[in-house]
């Protein structure tokens, strides 16, 4: 799989701690129901503009333990419905990790500290690498877990279930 | 080699000899939804074609985070959920009952040695009674509710010991705080604790409860601890089926041993706007506060407003200041009502909202304006968390919120008790 966008970081820099309260709060999770509509509130609390930046295909893209919090999965969602095409963390908080390839969003753990917003990068999963295509840098990438892998395949854990009526992981 | 109570749980629900780092498919013993989350479940549910849920015996739905509604998208929820609760035969716990994590255990439909997930982060409460319990989201919740199964990877643990006797005006919510200021927001990421200690010991099975509440402000998949007489007098009030304990075995491996002595521990506050900006309540007192809360499933028990009532009896809320007070469930408010707790704290000047989750979740029932501090009982100080990303959002036990509301600043619980 080989993904190509921009960089997009929330307040132009890479931060820590970004909790699933501040990807969609909780003013909105609780009464839309569309996710196009949840989609342009995406980060709204920590960067207003964040959402009128977005192209198809692009990253998002920040620091550490991103997605702690709450279990909310309209966060995935509302970054999956803004045609975001993968989430680039150094870590990912826990839920938010499976609930991510559930929806069959990737969520890729990486350094991103040289990682500017705008950055043209090309993700390449198949081969274990972000190519950073605007200042000509390669990134290395650990390989997915097989169980994200499986599902990621199978475009989510809805596929999954449909295809095969249960877990095969 | 030995195992922790993690492996073993997982092991038994699963057939499998489960170790750290193992991917284990285990079976369910009990699984929850709230109004936030299910819709999104349902909706799951739907799309992957189910008809039937696996056993409606084992699920619950319960309306606490914004109820009773608000607003007429937050309706549409509840009306769904409560369709297919009716449809599905699951136990539906409506506006009013309570918050999930006060319900589920209060309710006796989880007991020791289960395996339980929740579409809400704060699922983990009930490793205080020996339950291997975790948050998840609204999909896996969906793949639960079908098949009665969810896929984990055995975690590594972190075995955590608190020694040492209770200061005066020290609490278990001061004891979790200062943990997790600690150890940091990621600091057990992917990892179980297990909590020890003649402290934990000493403590109420509520007190306990704030403690494994909260493991999940470091990333902790669970926060257990063993069952002991207390647990099972619990278990005995609460719950009709057999305690199945769990310990873990004296040679279980650990990534990390982390001893604590709270003897010389001062009240803590987390500040705005993350839960592990802990500081000392020396370093704070003072601070102007608007807005209140003594509530959630950390804090929202009776004995959290007895020891309000105790330091507000007879004394006014400072007039500069609103308390709102939302009991955990229906059954602690009937307590508080008939022990006087309710009287007490309303005749001071609190607001009382319904059993649920009140404000914590930014809803409804007391959004904070722009600039305004807030002390509050809860586990989440994010930006935004209450409704308003301009207001700012302090944690503390239900003590400290006591004491800062007779002086309208942040004031230290000592001084009062």
């Amino acid at each position: 799989m080989k993904l190509n966008g921009k960089a997009r970081l929330p307040q132009n820099k890479i931060i820590n701690d970004i909790n699933t309260d501040y990807v969609i709060s909780g003013r909105y999770k609780f009464k839309i129901q569309d996710p196009n509509e949840l989609a342009k509130h995406v980060m709204e609390d920590l960067d207003p503009e964040f959402y009128s930046r977005l192209q198809k295909g692009d990253f998002l893209v920040a620091g550490r333990n991103f997605g702690c919090g709450s279990s909310r999965e309209q966060a995935p969602m509302a970054i999956k419905y803004a045609n975001i095409s993968a989430v680039l963390a150094k870590s990912f908080a826990r839920i938010f990790y499976r609930n991510c390839f559930n929806l069959g969003l990737p969520a890729i753990e990486v350094d991103t500290d040289q990682i500017n917003e705008g950055d043209e990068l090309e993700v390449d999963l198949d081969n274990g690498v972000i190519r950073n295509k605007t200042k000509n840098t390669e990134l290395k990438i650990a390989p997915l877990p097989k169980t994200m892998q499986i599902l990621l395949a199978d475009g989510g854990l809805v596929e999954h279930f449909k295809k095969y009526g249960g877990f095969k992981v | 080699m030995g195992k922790t109570i993690a492996e073993k749980i997982l092991s038994s629900h699963s057939g499998r000899d489960a170790k750290a780092g193992d991917i284990v498919i285990a079976d369910l013993d009990f699984m929850i939804g709230q109004d936030g989350t299910s819709g999104v479940a349902i909706d799951s549910f739907r799309k992957m074609n189910a008809k039937k849920v696996f056993d409606p015996k084992k699920i619950a739905i319960i309306i606490d985070h914004s109820s009773p509604s608000p607003n007429e998208g937050v309706s549409a929820i509840h009306k769904k959920i409560r369709e297919f609760s009716k449809e599905q035969g699951i136990s539906l716990y409506d506006i009013g009952c309570g918050v999930c994590h006060q319900i589920t255990p209060e309710q006796g439909h989880v007991v020791p040695g289960d395996l339980a997930i929740g579409a809400d982060s704060h699922t983990c409460t009930y490793g205080a009674i020996n339950v291997f319990s975790t948050g998840i989201g609204s999909t896996d919740l969906a793949a639960g509710m079908i098949s009665g199964k969810l896929w984990f990877k055995a975690p590594e643990t972190l075995k955590v010991v608190f020694k040492g006797n209770f200061p005066k005006g020290v609490y278990s919510k001061d004891l979790i705080l200062n943990f997790i200021g600690k150890i940091g927001a990621d600091g057990a990421t992917y990892l179980a604790l297990e909590f020890y200690g003649d402290v934990i010991k000493a403590m109420s099975v509520d007190a306990r409860m704030t403690i494994s509440n909260m493991a999940i402000e470091c990333g902790a998949k669970v926060g257990i601890m063993e069952a002991d007489e207390k647990t099972l007098a619990y278990e005995k009030l609460h719950a009709t089926r057999k305690p199945n304990p769990v310990s873990a075995d004296k040679d279980a491996v650990y990534k990390e041993v982390i001893e604590i002595d709270i003897t010389k521990l001062e009240p803590q506050i987390a500040k705005p706007h993350t839960v592990d900006n802990v500081s000392p309540i020396s370093q704070v007192l003072g601070t102007p506060i608007q807005q209140a809360y003594i509530g959630t499933c950390t804090n929202g028990r009776l004995e959290d407003f007895q020891i309000a009532a105790k330091m507000l009896k007879g004394k006014k809320v400072h007039k500069d200041c609103r308390l709102i007070i939302a009991p955990a469930s229906k059954e602690i408010m009937l307590d508080m009502i008939n022990d006087g707790t309710y009287q007490t704290l309303i005749e001071a000047g609190a607001v009382g909202v319904t059993p649920g989750c009140g404000p914590c979740v930014g809803t409804h029932n007391g959004v904070p304006s722009d600039g305004e501090n807030v002390i509050s009982s809860a586990n989440r100080n994010f930006k935004g968390r209450m409704g308003n990303p301009n207001a700012f959002i302090y944690l503390a036990s239900p003590a400290t919120v006591a004491a800062s509301m007779l002086e309208g600043k942040i004031a230290d619980p000592r001084k009062y008790l």
